[in-house]
């Protein structure tokens, strides 16, 4: 009975498992594809590969967004850090609200957040373009990068700072041999998030980004509503490679599932 | 205890920057838009605006919108419901039967296709589920001769696909909250004499629900204020307010109109977060 019990869990598990990968496995399979209607029988080839090599849109989008997510990382990782840091270690009046304020940026539908922001930079001048979108994808990162370095900091070991003071560091000293280390691995799990938060951004992009400027996922958009393009495929292949590839290899610093088999 | 100048000029020197940032592009925007949402002339339109309710109005006089907001909310409450009947089992094996390295392969398999591109997921299903797609083959060589499956442009499709964006959250927040359950408080209930269900009913279920909530409203908020996913899944069917929003500032750039309507979904959003707002302030004295 308990053997059946187990079997049917681990048959439901799998199940679950096959319909969050079958699409994707679909589609690059498709990518690999010889029809471009993607017609079956599947036949090996890479023709889609080469067009997207030559598809200039295509590329020129990734490159935007390769940029932008990588600059957001960059100013949002630094900015969100210091919040957290000033959280971590100080009470203050208003500490409350201000931690309160960081959860509309989540909570309100990016279709609001974006058509807002389309309005006010309309008005204030700041205009549409990979500028407006930079400033969109940082807001957006802020809140998850604060959470997530704070939650490192909920504790903040202050003693430990005020000991090694005691102890005769410089306040450089401080930082550089008590702080960082405290601080780093929830910077570097922030700016993963950071980076995976602008990457895939695209209700905001969308609405930002003039005619002729876009991102990838902006661009991948507007084939898809054009009509299918197998190079959409080839690229969306390359682009879940990647980004499962380095999440796999941030799996094995970071152990995700909570605890080793050894507490059984 | 007070906090000296200095302290002072610390907090604010590493705070500003971030909260700076935000109030730019998050707090004046939608303060922007809010007014917006009372003019009669878009900002396109060079000549000067005045205020008005027409806006609002032609939201409530005109029945075109309500079949919109019946569908979206639909919708988000669909997709909720499949992803806690499919994620929740899930998360309930995952914390209290699997164990070990199986556990954690499983748990990394179910988070990793959230990491990547929320659009192409959506995408890589129009080739799933057309006519002639792995579906309908798949279907066709079991049994020959069955009707054509094409579920592309229907409301099972863009079900389908919200389900599998959203699901591994519902995974994941359920899964926190049954692995946060003492095991010896499940045994207690079953020493006691409680059979399987009543012990899942009375003791599972009620202490995991904070999980469920914050799943729920993770999943419920993006699905109501979707357009991009009814637009690829759905094709014209099954309009959603979110696509006549996106409609107003990209198609017809009748601005003020859209910027109302946003404020209405929001108006929608904050009516859910008030229903389940003190499930999840429960959540916070619990741990």
């Amino acid at each position: 009975m308990r053997r059946l019990l187990d079997g049917g869990i681990r048959f439901y598990l799998i199940l679950v498992l096959v319909f969050l990968y079958l699409p994707i496995l679909v589609m690059a399979l498709l990518a690999f594809n010889k029809s471009p209607l993607y017609g079956l029988p599947f036949e090996f080839d890479l023709v889609w590969f080469d067009a997207l090599a030559n598809n200039k849109r295509l590329l020129t989008a990734g490159w935007n967004s390769v940029w932008i997510a990588l600059a957001n990382t960059l100013i949002a990782t630094s900015l969100g850090t210091m919040a957290a840091v000033a959280f971590g270690r100080y009470s203050f009046r208003g500490k409350t609200l201000l931690q309160a304020l960081l959860f509309p940026p989540i909570a309100i539908p990016w279709l609001v957040i974006g058509t807002a922001m389309l309005v006010f930079f309309f008005w204030s001048g700041i205009g549409r373009g990979l500028h407006s979108i930079l400033l969109g994808h940082v807001a957006l990162s802020l809140p998850y990068v604060i959470f997530v370095v704070g939650a490192r900091l909920n504790d903040y070991p202050k003693a430990l700072e005020e000991a090694a003071a005691t102890l005769g560091a410089t306040p450089w000293q401080v930082f550089r041999r008590v702080s960082v280390p405290i601080l780093a691995p929830g910077v570097v799990a922030a700016s993963l998030f950071a980076f995976a938060v602008s990457f895939d951004q695209f209700v905001i992009s969308y609405f930002l980004a003039p005619p002729g400027v876009t991102t990838l996922p902006v661009e991948i958009y507007t084939s898809i509503r054009k009509g299918f393009t197998p190079e959409i495929n080839a690229i969306s292949t390359i682009i879940i490679a990647v980004s499962m590839g380095l999440m796999l290899i941030v799996a094995r610093f970071y152990r995700f599932g909570g605890e080793r088999s050894g507490n059984e | 205890m007070t906090p000296t100048t200095r302290t002072r000029w610390a907090i604010l020197g590493l705070t500003g920057p971030a909260y700076l940032w935000l109030a730019g592009t998050i707090f004046l925007p939608l303060t922007a838009m809010l007014v917006l949402s009372f003019l009669d002339k878009s900002p396109l339109v060079p000549q000067p605006a005045s205020f008005t309710l027409a806006n609002y109005q032609a939201y409530f006089s005109k029945s075109f919108y309500w079949p919109l907001t019946r569908w979206s909310i639909e919708l988000g409450l669909w997709v909720t419901l499949f992803c806690f009947l499919i994620g929740y089992p899930a998360a309930f094996a995952l914390a209290k039967r699997v164990k070990g390295r199986w556990r954690e392969a499983i748990f990394l398999l179910i988070v990793l296709p959230f990491w990547s591109n929320a659009l192409v997921r959506v995408f890589s299903w129009t080739m799933v589920l057309r006519s002639n797609g792995i579906v309908d083959v798949a279907v066709q060589s079991v049994f020959p001769g069955a009707p054509t499956i094409d579920l592309l442009f229907s409301y099972p499709a863009v079900i389908i696909g919200l389900v599998h964006s959203y699901l591994p959250y519902m995974i994941l927040t359920c899964y926190i909250a049954l692995q946060a359950i003492d095991d010896s408080l499940i045994e207690a209930g079953r020493s006691l004499g409680a059979n399987r269900f009543t012990t899942f009913y009375r003791v599972i279920l009620p202490l995991s629900l904070p999980g469920i909530v914050s799943g729920a409203a993770l999943i419920f908020v993006p699905v109501i204020g979707s357009f991009m996913e009814p637009r690829i899944l759905g094709g014209t069917k099954g309009a959603t307010l979110g696509m006549n929003i996106e409609e107003q500032f990209t198609v017809t750039a009748n601005w003020p109109l859209g910027a109302a309507l946003s404020f209405i979904l929001l108006a929608i959003v904050l009516v859910i977060f008030g229903i389940l707002y003190p499930v999840l302030r429960r959540q916070g004295g619990g741990a």
